[in-house]
């Protein structure tokens, strides 16, 4: 599945919701089965500047693709973290990229966009994306000229 | 039972954002500590300040620039009588709490030198640390930390034994932001003067409660924030000694603050316009009046009564809960609760509770140190203020055990 077809299904899972309280506690189940982030990779130089909870991502190069790894110290955050290390692990770097994030405000989960939250999802989506340049810029290298689309 | 003298249904009235809903819930305000909130009588005495008297002041001679300098004027008196300082040019005026401490901390600049010591309560917010960490490393001078103990409370035996004839400086809130503690700020400020240190209390967390007499406590500076009081933000007061006041340079120059100008040599202007440049928060200034006025009218005396009730009714229903755990547990406290539940990430619960309408802070609350000290990412803080109920109380322990039960 591409980006755009996962965060389609996110969004219907979270349609479904008929409040806050059933969306919250999806969240919390997702965080509990996030790709949990290799301990060694959990340094003070990993986390995402947030103001209250801690957050950190990894991402490692398979098959050209990134696959994403995550933690939080907060049950909520991690939830949060947990969606889009699923609407974006497994994907090509210029997809992940070129992706919106729209979905998130489709989701629910604006609330969270503003930048006094203190869960910080705007870092942790630039974090994500920040991979992504990386990995691609890697990618372009000589030894792989082609651009992923 | 104590029962309370106020009508608390009545002066809810006075606080038009309390009729509101968040979250489609009615609005449960428990965050009184980072900021009050402010009664029709304060809202009518800013829009009336626009409406009719907007000036710029000390400076015109028309009309309205006279009236708004006397409104001006008549709120420094009204801080001046509140906390009791012997005149009103020690009632320095300013954006507030952070201002005034950075005004002290940059005077003392050129009064340290290398090897003085200050000391700092190990309670402080971060505004009460930052600067002097700053004026430490522009003058050579050593910070050292009075410590508490686990209750939230300093260690006085501790604090006696560090102060010496090095010790030029103390500083220390008279409330914690954090625990709640209400310090011993008399015995502090009488200790330091036995060394000749000059004593700065951060009044923000205390003034909402006490009227601090600054004479009768013989403090040196004392600073409060506006929005604390039930005034606006971005607005607050220094008190100093007239004599110190004198003593340390401007901090800030510009319009206002001088006598005469040339361009060899400036004179500035006598207290307190020394350190008020440019154009100040008039209409927060007359505000800040109209909310000491506005807290009068009420009384202290029965705020503090009644907000010892809520506090001792929602320690009693909090405790209630399993594994939840209050930090600054102090028996001189004003109504703060710090608390966790079990190893539940603050933040998760301050979440919860928003969802709920229930507004509350989470987080270091800007004291990082004290975090520290007690191994904590951080805390939920409920405070309370005199308009909150207990029925608003029954609503954050049923949030709280909600939140619980969703997060555990």
């Amino acid at each position: 599945m591409n980006i755009k077809e996962i965060q389609d299904d996110i969004i219907d899972e979270f349609s479904m919701f008929e409040d806050w309280m059933q969306r919250y506690e999806y969240m919390i189940e997702l965080g509990k089965a996030l790709p949990l982030i290799k301990e060694e990779y959990k340094t003070d130089d990993n986390v995402i500047k947030g103001c209250q909870s801690k957050v950190w991502v990894h991402a490692d190069l398979e098959d050209n693709k990134l696959v994403f790894t995550a933690d939080s110290d907060a049950i909520i955050t991690k939830g949060i973290i947990a969606v889009l290390v699923r609407a974006f692990s497994n994907q090509k770097p210029q997809d992940i990229i070129d992706a919106d994030t729209q979905f998130i405000d489709d989701i629910g989960l604006k609330e969270h966009l503003s930048p006094t939250r203190a869960n910080g999802l705007v870092s942790m989506i630039k974090q994500i994306k920040l991979y992504a340049v990386a990995y691609q810029t890697q990618i372009a290298k000589p030894t792989s000229p082609q651009r992923g689309s | 039972m104590i029962h309370t003298v106020l009508d608390i249904l009545k002066i809810r009235e006075d606080f038009p954002i309390l009729k509101r809903k968040v979250n489609g819930k009615p609005l449960v305000y428990f965050d009184n500590a980072a900021t009050s909130q402010t009664p029709q009588y304060v809202i009518d005495v800013i829009v009336d300040y626009y409406s009719n008297y907007n000036a710029n002041i000390h400076r015109g001679v028309h009309a309205l620039s006279q009236e708004a300098t006397d409104k001006y004027e008549e709120a420094r008196i009204k801080v001046q009588t509140h906390f009791n300082a012997a005149h009103s040019h020690e009632i320095i005026l300013t954006s507030g709490t952070t201002h005034a401490i950075n005004i002290v901390a940059n005077g003392f600049s050129s009064l340290l030198k290398k090897g003085d010591e200050i000391l700092v309560s190990a309670m402080e917010h971060h505004s009460n640390i930052v600067p002097w960490q700053m004026l430490c490393e522009r003058t050579g001078a050593i910070m050292k930390v009075i410590p508490m103990s686990l209750d939230g409370e300093l260690l006085m035996d501790k604090y006696h034994a560090l102060l010496s004839e090095k010790t030029k400086l103390v500083f220390c809130n008279h409330v914690s932001n954090a625990l709640g503690t209400i310090n011993p700020i008399k015995e502090i400020i009488d200790a330091a003067h036995a060394v000749g240190a000059a004593v700065l209390i951060d009044g923000a967390q205390a003034a909402p409660h006490i009227i601090a007499d600054v004479q009768a406590l013989d403090a040196d500076f004392y600073t409060v924030s506006a929005h604390k009081i039930c005034g606006p933000t971005g607005v607050g007061f220094l008190y100093g000694k007239e004599a110190w006041l004198n003593t340390l340079p401007p901090y800030q120059g510009g319009g206002e603050m001088i006598a005469e100008v040339t361009f060899e040599k400036t004179t500035y202007a006598g207290l307190p316009h020394k350190f008020e440049a440019g154009t100040p928060n008039i209409c927060g200034g007359i505000a800040m009046g109209a909310g000491l006025d506005y807290m009068n009218s009420i009384g202290f005396d029965a705020i503090a009564a009644y907000e010892h009730e809520l506090l001792e009714y929602a320690t009693d229903k909090l405790l209630q809960i399993e594994g939840l755990k209050i930090y600054g547990t102090s028996k001189n406290k004003t109504a703060v609760i710090s608390f966790n539940v079990g190893i539940i990430h603050p933040y998760d619960i301050g979440t919860i509770l928003d969802k709920l309408g229930i507004a509350v802070r989470t987080g270091h609350h800007c004291a990082q140190p004290i975090m520290e000290f007690f191994q904590i990412p951080g805390t939920v803080r409920a405070s309370f203020s005199f308009y909150n109920t207990k029925e608003e109380i029954d609503v954050l322990v049923e949030g709280v055990k909600r939140a619980k039960a969703m997060l555990e």
